[in-house]
């Protein structure tokens, strides 16, 4: 190394913000390994699962025409197999919009551009129940992130607002998903905080939740300003999220305490 | 990290920090805050009641401590049993005003600081979290855990 480059790589050191390490892979976990014996088997059985009746509510939404197109989802994607390993790729980056997407904005395209019908508003029942079952699809397949060139950006952005310190109480995400995982905060077990496994059944909201409602509790918790609830914020801290998560299986429709 | 905030803050010697029309000035000595923020001395019953609650103090969110009524309490830090036999009440002041001073890396939340913040919840916005007359009550209370012995 010349003495140049030599001072510039300690520079690039210095001046690089001192982000919080990442958990390497092999000790990446679901929130599910710290879940009692009981909650565990609530999400492994169908039938004691809560969440199930959102996926019988999505599957029969699939099935039925909709909008001044009357046509289904079915009449255009068949049958549920369609959706195999869907959510496990999603958000991924739409390069006819230019833009990222997740599934539940995915669903409102296909209901607005297709079946000419209104979207969904976020956290209904509609949506929930059918983001559920499309996520039901992919139960058991590894988290595969959008590699695409336009997904980077977002995945960055999302990092980014992962390891910044927000709010009344100057957290990051980071501090507690990252850097203290396993401790616990309160009477409540810190998980890695994975997205394996949304949207779930949380028995404290006794209700199917979404991705966004969950960042929308820890970042009242920060006592952080939330954005708006069609905010891009969220979908890069979903993209994010995905791409720390590679590899672990999706769990959708989990169970969370 | 911490050693150095340390160096700086005795370099700078006195610290000033009243941003927000609601902070009192206070002068950081060392690694402590030698004068009381009100002028007057904290009361530790109020103290102990505000490090137990989960809305005001969130005190055990993180730290455990000689709570016997309190059945959830964090592992994020230390244990605040013995706190008092730790540190002079000025350096509890200075610990509880705003530990980053200390530590920048710390998650300790400045509990008397209204700037530096960012995407603070309307609600909060130029609020510390704690208000001068509770942070005294706080500190009066820490002062008084002088038995190191862990729950
Ligand atoms: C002070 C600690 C803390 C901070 C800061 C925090 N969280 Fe959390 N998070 C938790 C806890 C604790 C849970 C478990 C649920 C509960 O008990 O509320 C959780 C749950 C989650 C989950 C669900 C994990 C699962 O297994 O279902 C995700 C995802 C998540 N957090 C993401 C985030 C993101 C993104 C941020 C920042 C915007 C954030 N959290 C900030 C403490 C925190
Ligand atoms: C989000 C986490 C968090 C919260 C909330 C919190 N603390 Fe702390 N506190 C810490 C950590 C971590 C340390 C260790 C010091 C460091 O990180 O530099 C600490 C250190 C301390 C110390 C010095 C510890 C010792 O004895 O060596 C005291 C005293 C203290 N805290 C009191 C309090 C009180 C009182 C409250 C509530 C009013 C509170 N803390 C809230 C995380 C927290």
């Amino acid at each position: 190394m010349t003495g140049r480059v030599f001072i510039a790589a300690v520079l690039a050191a210095l001046l690089a913000p001192a982000l919080a390490d990442e958990i390497p892979r092999a000790q990446r976990r679901s929130g599910y390994d710290a879940m009692s014996p009981q909650t565990r088997a609530m999400q492994d059985n169908e039938s004691e699962n809560p969440a199930t009746l959102w996926v019988l509510d999505g599957e029969a939404s699939w099935r039925k025409p909709e909008g001044e197109a009357n046509k289904s989802c079915a009449d255009c994607h068949g049958d549920a197999s369609s959706m195999k390993g869907v959510a496990a790729r999603y958000p991924r980056f739409d390069a006819a919009r230019g833009k990222p997407v997740d599934i539940e904005q995915q669903i409102n395209i296909c209901r607005v551009e297709r079946q000419k019908a209104t979207p969904f508003a976020y956290e209904s029942h509609e949506l929930l129940a059918m983001t559920a079952f499309v996520a039901r699809q992919s139960r058991g397949m590894p988290i595969l992130p959008d590699k695409a060139a336009g997904a980077a950006k977002t995945v960055a952005e999302g990092q980014r607002l992962f390891t910044q310190r927000r709010g009344q109480l100057d957290l990051s995400c980071a501090q507690c998903h990252d850097d203290n995982w396993g401790r616990s905060l309160g009477g409540a077990s810190i998980p890695q905080g994975q997205p394996n496994g949304y949207p779930l059944y949380r028995l404290e909201w006794q209700s199917v939740g979404s991705m966004r409602r969950r960042l929308r509790n820890c970042l009242s918790g920060m006592r952080a300003e939330l954005w708006p609830v069609d905010a891009p914020e969220y979908v890069a801290l979903e993209m994010y999220l995905m791409a720390r998560a590679e590899g672990l299986r999706m769990e959708s429709p989990a169970v969370r305490p | 990290m911490a050693r150095a905030a340390l160096i700086v803050a005795l370099v700078a010697g006195v610290a000033c920090a009243a941003h927000a029309d609601e902070l009192n000035v206070f002068v950081v000595e060392n690694d402590g805050i030698p004068a009381s923020l009100t002028g007057a001395s904290g009361d530790a019953t109020r103290g102990r009641a505000i490090v137990v609650d989960r809305q005001t103090g969130l005190c055990l969110l993180c730290h455990a401590g000689p709570f016997p009524e309190s059945r959830f309490q964090g592992n994020l830090a230390p244990d605040l049993a013995g706190a008092g036999a730790r540190w002079s009440e000025a350096q509890l002041r200075l610990r509880m005003v705003d530990a980053r001073r200390l530590n920048p890396d710390t998650i300790m939340p400045a509990y008397y600081r209204v700037d530096g913040l960012s995407n603070v919840a309307r609600a909060y916005i130029g609020k510390p979290i704690l208000n001068a007359a509770q942070i005294e009550d706080v500190v009066a209370f820490l002062a008084t855990l002088k038995d190191t012995k862990a729950r």
